[in-house]
């Protein structure tokens, strides 16, 4: 085991443990922006630089990179730290599209948070800003390279968590963008509109199409839930604003940590409040073969006395109910008792074999 | 054919030996980068052409060997002097050959031995009949060179003949793979590529790894421009890098490597592309290499022409067919390199060194350079100096030596101003250097890296301002754009020297570019981003006073920054003939016939054609 | 699942994947196998399609639809050739290991790959690299189960993981990638005719008694009729009323005329629905249930994972709480259900169902289970639920081997009827896309059938990439759009099943497998043509 104190407070860790983790154990927040726990740390967004003494020799590095040692002091918020954060802030002010009222990702930036937190009201540089357009040929979500501070956050996520590689850093120096092969344009590659990318972005470089219909403040609830779609049991957040759901993101659950696929970000929450709903009893009119509208009273007591009557002239087996596969336990387990308790049948059975 | 057995390599020596000698003259024609440019492939041509008949005359005396050889060589080092042709046995060697004088090399110097003497380099009075007396060659160490210019480079039985191989024969025979690295490491070796990192305790830790699959990796992304070392050893001894890479392979139980050659260098990529066939056929790569059970396989990469990918985690992602991208250390490239396993990283200078050193010994080559850079380094030397070429001097030459002595001193006796050393990542050294022994560590204090030995040397016509905005330029370019102070810093700082060579620089902009280089050098990621700034600091430190002048009397003093140029007409020179007026694109000059003319400053758009027709030496620039 | 998808996702060292395309079907767990193999994992790859994974496979068996127990079968005779079996799982935890021996004794790997169609050395190499790895899970989806044969398939995959004792250990297992987000609870609530809770046999002694105990009615002690089985018994007049909660058979059954027909003859037909689906359509009454965001409650995925969905929003108008509504016609048909919460409801599931004992929404919800979920069994309240199955011990005690021979599919092209069509799912639709046609994104970019033909029948038939084709079978004809590649093996065809225009199950067959009634949807044998 290794010792270290961290800010004064004595730390001991296992060998390999990079000061940022030993930082996170001893409680304590050192600010990044391009790193993912569990990945190799990109090292990239230099905004989570520490101050190390260690045998009365002092070095300024980065916590995602650098192991821990034997004696480490470490100092999270020096003033040559903070020197540091904020010149590595100031740089990327200089190259960020600083138009944050009309930016989707306002209240819910990273950049802005930082820079608010060390003071950091506008760039001291003058100079070029990148002025690549604004790529909306994905269906769900888009990409402004005037907010893109190059974190590579999504691009590691993509290829690393995803697996997926569809894109990464195109050209060089200043002129970087993320793109998708060969063109730079994210729809022609071999995306999946997952959106685990959007999910990572830490500005509104990425944003969801859908994040135009509201602000991160406006938000009235967020319900974690489990996606409605296939048996792997991904956890999400439903977004609520003014009673409606309004935006979809991946929650830390044992089986998709924090990961979602392009069902379950896009295409799980339009259908809950469509317009083709269903949204009263309905009895067909034998006449016109037409639905009518009726009252639940009136569709329940047609319902039962019709099952009544077939139970009592044929016996409980000439009725049958099947459960669905994709409603809730609860729900399957009240219709089987229907079934057996009610109708007097054993003939239930589910969608598990179509 | 394939060599099975060092006994088998030392009886093809012997016979590719007496092959070489059987020749009664060998015309050795240049073909490095500099001599292909000036015309060396149609004095070749021309060559070949006029020997060809000798050549059949002769076959039946040699069986099929001709007597007359005319051969292509790697870089023979004299580039300002190409094309370059030495002729032997005589030890010739012609200078600033032309097609029209191959007939009477044939004629006087093949048939019969007599010098051609007009084509021998002069200097002034002094004729040289030989390279080596050229003082350019003759201060000189070269080891790593020491085939270059003197070989076939796309003859392996040359490099046989001339002792290639028998290193890797003595790794292989005599030695175990701990005492080839304890060999290289007792050397002091260092990394040629940049940093100097000693390369013995670079493969040590590659030999300490736990993971058995290993690789060897060679960075030819030699990337600095006017740096051409490296080029000149994969085109001109092709052979010497491989043996030294497959020396390396022995000694770290590797079983394949790797070169990374740059897309700029077509002719290195052909002769390693035949030198490794040639090797491959030889059995000197594959399996069961001289039949000692040692396996190796050398793979050859073409880079996009990224400097960046000259950075060692860039360059092993780019063979991987990834973007090449440095990434964050540790781990270090002996413990997780190419494909995640254990890799020697070294350059080609580096592996170059190899074979001789396994040869004659560690003791032998610590004789050479300084106490802590043991051996020679070889240099481009280019810019403002009468010789421009590619040398090889022992570690710890002056710069004084090098730039005088070898170099002949600078072009048309200008005055010293400063060498660029270690190209665009490097530094200035400016006259208090000129007596310094140059090693790696002396660099160092002198903030500047010796880089790959790119030495780019500047007079007084050089406005250090704009030698700073024409790297930071290169750089900033050649960004990966991975973090943020490498990709936006470069361009903020390139921005500022832009402002300031334009004539609209503040005295508070050489703060915010201290602060922001300072900045950069600090906290870039890798050694691209670390080092970009080192132009602009040791300019800001050394020629202050020119930055100064730039912006606050807007002057530069090289004349060499146009928005600063101020053309002048001297009202007692001028005679009024009007040339000046209307030789003027935009009608910038006025003034009646026989009477001094004035430029308008603020219509003139700088471009010197007044001066360039002025009869009368009457226009200047202020 | 045996096994988590964490643990042989990112535990093993290499991965068999048998009739599964996660990358399209269950996308998260795609990534994860992707994660693997980024790892440096094997993967093999057994399937009839070139799937995008089979780029990154070992080796990709790219066998014909319909002989999974052959494979199998060729897999464990070459373990027992090459002695690659672990002989201690055998002995300590397997029984009728010896009939199992004899049934696999002429399934030589030359014989296997003819069956196949698939290279011998490469299914050597496969057996041998799933036998030597440490630890290897079988993943596998319904490529196996929808055959008639696909009870059988499973079982043999159970073989193959015990022979070389791959199983109650991390990183191993059998793991059925489950299809809908709750089947795997739909199955454990006891919507089935033979088994209540957590199933508990009917034909088991006291299990009927101990429900009508505490449900507090006689009960039907007769096994019910499979839904597959209840079609014929409509329109031979034996089932005459049917409830179908959110379910569309009509497009997701096979035999589209059939399933129709059936419906039309009952008498009295009642739909729980979101939407007019194609089976609404044919009902007396709809009742108007509540989507997963509406409602409290749970699902089980297919880790065996249950897991809290919670209401977010309400919408206009008069649904209901399905469990309301279930409660009321039980109350009206004189069954005295008094109305429970959600969380009431999975308390007396945990009451009556064993494996449920410890699971309720105040455990779910509690920071003890941290929002992990139980994994079933979970027997009671301080049980941590069981994340691997049986370890040290099978649930019925020792393993038993069940060998099953070969049988060729039920309908195999013949010459009016020449190509082999398999169905599937693509990566941006749901079944039957009742949910996912509901986001404009997701039709812009799959809006429309279409049938994956092999280069060599397209030119055959003269059908170029992207031109519309009628597809035929004994059943029907569609019309969709042609894609032609090398995907499919040559005689071979692929189409998915969420479309309504060009539904492909207007063609499947309904040749049900002899055990679960499962249809037989990856084989039918079908015609192709240029759409006139």
């Amino acid at each position: 085991m290794i010792h270290l104190t961290i800010d004064g407070i004595p730390v001991e860790v296992e060998k390999g443990t990079t000061i940022l983790q030993a930082a996170k154990q001893a409680g304590i927040t050192i600010p990044t922006l391009c790193y993912i726990e569990d990945l190799l740390p990109d090292g990239s967004c230099r905004m989570c630089v520490v101050e190390v003494t260690n045998n009365g020799r002092s070095k300024i590095d980065t916590a995602c990179t650098l192991q821990v040692s034997e004696g480490d002091e470490v100092q999270t918020m020096s003033e040559k730290v903070i020197d540091s954060r904020k010149k590595t802030l100031d740089l990327l002010l200089s190259d960020h599209n600083v138009h944050c009222f009309s930016c989707e990702a306002n209240g819910d930036c990273k950049l802005q948070d930082l820079c608010f937190e060390y003071g950091l009201e506008e760039t001291s540089y003058e100079g070029e800003m990148t002025s690549l357009p604004k790529d909306e040929s994905n269906k769900f979500f888009s990409y402004d390279p005037s907010l893109c501070i190059l974190c590579h956050r999504c691009v590691n996520t993509c290829t690393e968590i995803v697996g997926r590689a569809a894109i990464d850093t195109m050209e060089r120096g200043f002129q970087s963008v993320i793109g998708a092969a060969p063109e730079k344009v994210w729809a022609e590659g071999t995306c999946e509109s997952c959106g685990n990318c959007v999910q990572a972005c830490p500005t509104g470089a990425l944003s969801m199409k859908r994040r135009k219909k509201y602000r991160a403040y406006q938000v009235d609830k967020v319900v974690r839930t489990t996606c409605p779609h296939c048996a792997t049991g991904c956890q999400m957040d439903l977004i609520v604003k003014d009673g409606k759901i309004v935006d979809v993101k991946g929650a830390d659950g044992p089986s998709n940590r924090g990961l979602l696929c392009v069902k379950g970000r896009s295409g799980s929450f339009d259908f809950v409040d469509h317009k083709t709903r269903i949204r009263h009893p309905l009895i067909k009119n034998k006449e016109t073969g037409e639905f009518e509208q009726a009252t639940w009273d009136e569709a329940l007591d047609l319902v039962a006395s019709k099952f009544s009557e077939i139970k009592t002239n044929y016996g409980g087996d000439a009725l049958a109910g099947f459960a669905c596969s994709r409603s809730t336990n609860e729900d399957i387990y009240m219709l089987q008792k229907m079934v057996r308790a009610a109708f007097g049948s054993n003939n239930t059975d589910n969608c598990a074999r179509v | 054919m394939k060599i099975t057995s060092i006994e088998a390599l030392k009886q093809h020596r012997k016979k590719v030996q007496e092959a070489v000698n059987a020749y009664t003259c060998r015309i050795l024609v240049c073909s490095g980068n500099g001599c292909m440019a000036t015309g060396a492939q149609k004095i070749y041509d021309e060559l070949s052409r006029l020997t060809a008949d000798m050549m059949q005359v002769e076959v039946e005396m040699q069986k099929d060997l001709p007597h007359v050889g005319t051969l292509k060589t790697g870089c023979q080092g004299i580039c300002e002097y190409g094309p370059l042709v030495r002729i032997e046995p005589y030890d010739y060697q012609y200078v600033k050959v032309q097609v029209e004088d191959c007939k009477e090399i044939i004629e006087e110097t093949v048939k019969n031995g007599r010098p051609v003497t007009r084509l021998f380099h002069k200097d002034g009075e002094e004729v040289y009949e030989h390279p080596m007396d050229i003082p350019f060659l003759k201060k000189q160490t070269r080891i790593v060179l020491e085939n270059c210019g003197n070989i076939d480079a796309e003859s392996i039985d040359e490099y046989i003949a001339a002792g290639g191989f028998s290193a890797l024969a003595k790794a292989i025979g005599e030695m175990t793979p701990e005492e080839v690295v304890d060999e290289v490491d007792k050397s002091g070796l260092r990394g040629r590529g940049g940093g100097g990192f000693p390369a013995g305790r670079k493969w040590k830790q590659v030999l300490r790894q736990e993971e058995k699959e290993r690789y060897i990796v060679c960075n030819g992304d030699e990337g600095d421009p006017g740096a051409f070392m490296d080029g000149s050893v994969m085109e001109g001894d092709p052979y010497k890098l491989i043996e030294g890479m497959l020396i390396a392979g022995y000694a770290v139980s590797a079983e394949n490597g790797y070169i990374y050659v740059r897309a700029e260098y077509p002719l290195s990529v052909k002769r390693l592309k035949h030198a490794m066939a040639q090797l491959e056929e030889y059995g000197l790569l594959g399996e069961n290499i001289l039949g000692s059970g040692f396996n190796f396989h050398l793979h050859l990469n073409r880079g996009a022409g990224a400097f960046v990918c000259g950075e060692g985690s860039a360059l092993t992602a780019s063979i991987e067919g990834k973007r090449g991208m440095p990434r964050v250390k540790p781990p270090r490239t002996v413990e997780k390199g190419l494909w995640e396993k254990p890799t020697v990283l070294n350059n080609v200078e580096t592996y170059a060194n190899v074979p001789k050193i396994i040869l004659k010994g560690a003791d032998w080559f610590r004789t050479i350079g300084t106490e802590g850079s043991p051996g020679t380094k070889t240099f481009s030397i280019t810019g403002a100096i009468a010789n421009t070429g590619l040398i090889e001097v022992p570690m710890g030459t002056t710069l004084r030596e090098i730039i005088y002595d070898i170099g002949g001193g600078l072009k048309g006796d200008a005055k010293f101003k400063g060498v660029q050393i270690g190209g665009p990542s490097g530094g200035c050294l400016v006259d208090k250097h000129l007596d310094q022994p140059l090693d790696f560590d002396s660099v160092k204090k002198f903030n500047a890296i010796m880089g790959s030995g790119g030495l780019v040397v500047m007079d007084e016509n050089t406005c250090m301002v704009e030698v700073a905005r024409f790297f930071m330029g290169f750089t900033q370019r050649e960004s990966c754009g991975k973090c943020g102070p490498c990709r936006i810093g470069t361009k903020r700082m390139l921005e500022i020297l832009e402002k300031i060579v334009d004539g609209k620089g503040r005295m508070e902009d050489l703060d915010k570019l201290k602060e922001t280089a300072d900045f950069v050098r600090a906290r870039s990621l890798c050694g691209l981003g670390k080092s970009a700034p080192l132009p602009v600091i040791s300019t800001l430190d050394t020629f202050r006073d020119e930055y100064i002048e730039h912006i606050q009397e807007k002057k530069c003093r090289a004349h060499v920054c146009k928005a600063l140029k101020n053309y002048v007409i001297d009202p007692d020179k001028c005679k009024g003939c009007t040339k000046c007026a209307r030789n003027c694109p935009v009608n910038a000059i006025s003034g009646n016939k026989k009477e001094a003319h004035v430029i308008d400053t603020a219509k003139c758009i700088k471009c010197g054609n007044c001066m360039n027709n002025c009869s009368f030496d009457a226009i200047s620039i202020q | 699942m045996t096994n988590t998808i964490y643990d042989i996702t990112h535990e093993s060292d290499a991965i068999m994947l048998v009739g599964s395309n996660p990358e399209e079907a269950h996308p998260v767990i795609g990534m994860q196998v992707r994660q693997a193999v980024a790892r440096g994992a094997k993967l093999i790859v057994v399937d009839p399609r070139d799937i995008d994974l089979s780029k990154k496979a070992t080796i990709h068996l790219k066998l014909r639809p319909g002989t999974n127990v052959a494979f199998a079968n060729g897999l464990m005779h070459i373990f027992i050739e090459e002695g690659l079996v672990d002989q201690k799982f055998i002995e300590e935890r397997t029984e009728n290991f010896e009939a199992m021996k004899e049934m696999v004794k002429d399934y030589t790997p030359e014989k296997v790959a003819e069956i196949c169609q698939i290279d011998a050395d490469q299914l050597r190499e496969a057996a041998r690299i799933y036998a030597t790895a440490n630890r290897a899970p079988i993943m596998y989806c319904l490529g196996v189960t929808e055959h008639h044969t696909g009870t059988e398939g499973v079982m043999s995959l159970s073989n193959v993981a015990m022979m070389v004792g791959k199983i109650g250990r991390p990183g191993c297992g059998v793991n059925p990638i489950r299809g809908q987000n709750n089947v795997q609870g739909a199955c454990d609530m006891g919507a089935s005719p033979n088994q209540f809770t957590g199933y508990q046999n009917i034909a088991a002694p006291g299990i009927v008694e101990k429900f009508e105990e505490a449900w507090g009615v006689k009960l039907n002690h007769e096994i019910g009729t499979k839904a597959t089985d209840c079609f014929p018994k409509m329109i031979s007049g034996d089932i005459k009323g049917l409830l179908i909660f959110g379910e569309d058979p009509v497009r997701t059954d096979p035999n589209t005329h059939h399933v129709i027909k059936a419906l039309e003859s009952l008498d009295f037909f009642v739909v729980d629905e979101l939407f007019m689906t194609e089976t609404a359509k044919l009902a007396d009454v709809i009742l108007p249930g509540r989507s997963y965001a509406e409602k409290e409650g749970t699902f089980t995925n297919t880790e065996r994972r249950v897991q809290r969905v919670r209401k977010a929003v309400e919408i206009a108008g008069e649904t209901r709480p399905d469990t309301w509504i279930f409660t009321e016609i039980m109350n009206r048909m004189g069954y005295p259900q008094p109305h429970l919460t959600p969380a009431q409801i999975m308390d007396e599931i945990a009451s009556v169902t064993p494996s449920f004992a410890g699971i309720s929404h105040e455990r779910l919800d509690s920071e003890e289970v941290g929002g992990k979920g139980l994994q079933w069994p979970c027997i009671s309240k301080d049980h941590p639920g069981t994340p691997i199955m049986h370890v040290g011990k099978f649930a019925r005690g020792l393993g038993y081997f069940r060998p099953a021979a070969y049988k060729p599919s039920a309908e195999l092209p013949d010459e009016e009827y020449p190509l082999l069509m398999m169905t599937g799912r693509i990566l941006y639709h749901y079944n039957a896309c009742a949910m996912t046609d509901k986001t404009e994104g997701i039709n812009e970019i799959a809006g429309s059938s279409f049938i994956e033909l092999n280069t060599a029948d397209a030119n055959a038939l003269g059908i170029l990439d992207g031109e519309l084709v009628s597809v035929s079978s004994r059943r029907g004809t569609i019309q969709a759009e042609a894609r032609v590649s090398g995907k499919t093996n040559k005689g071979e065809c692929w189409m998915p099943f969420h479309y309504l225009e060009g539904s492909c199950n207007w063609l499947t067959s309904d040749a049900l497998d002899g055990i679960s009634s499962t249809p037989e949807y990856k084989v039918c044998a079908v015609k192709v043509a240029k759409a006139e």
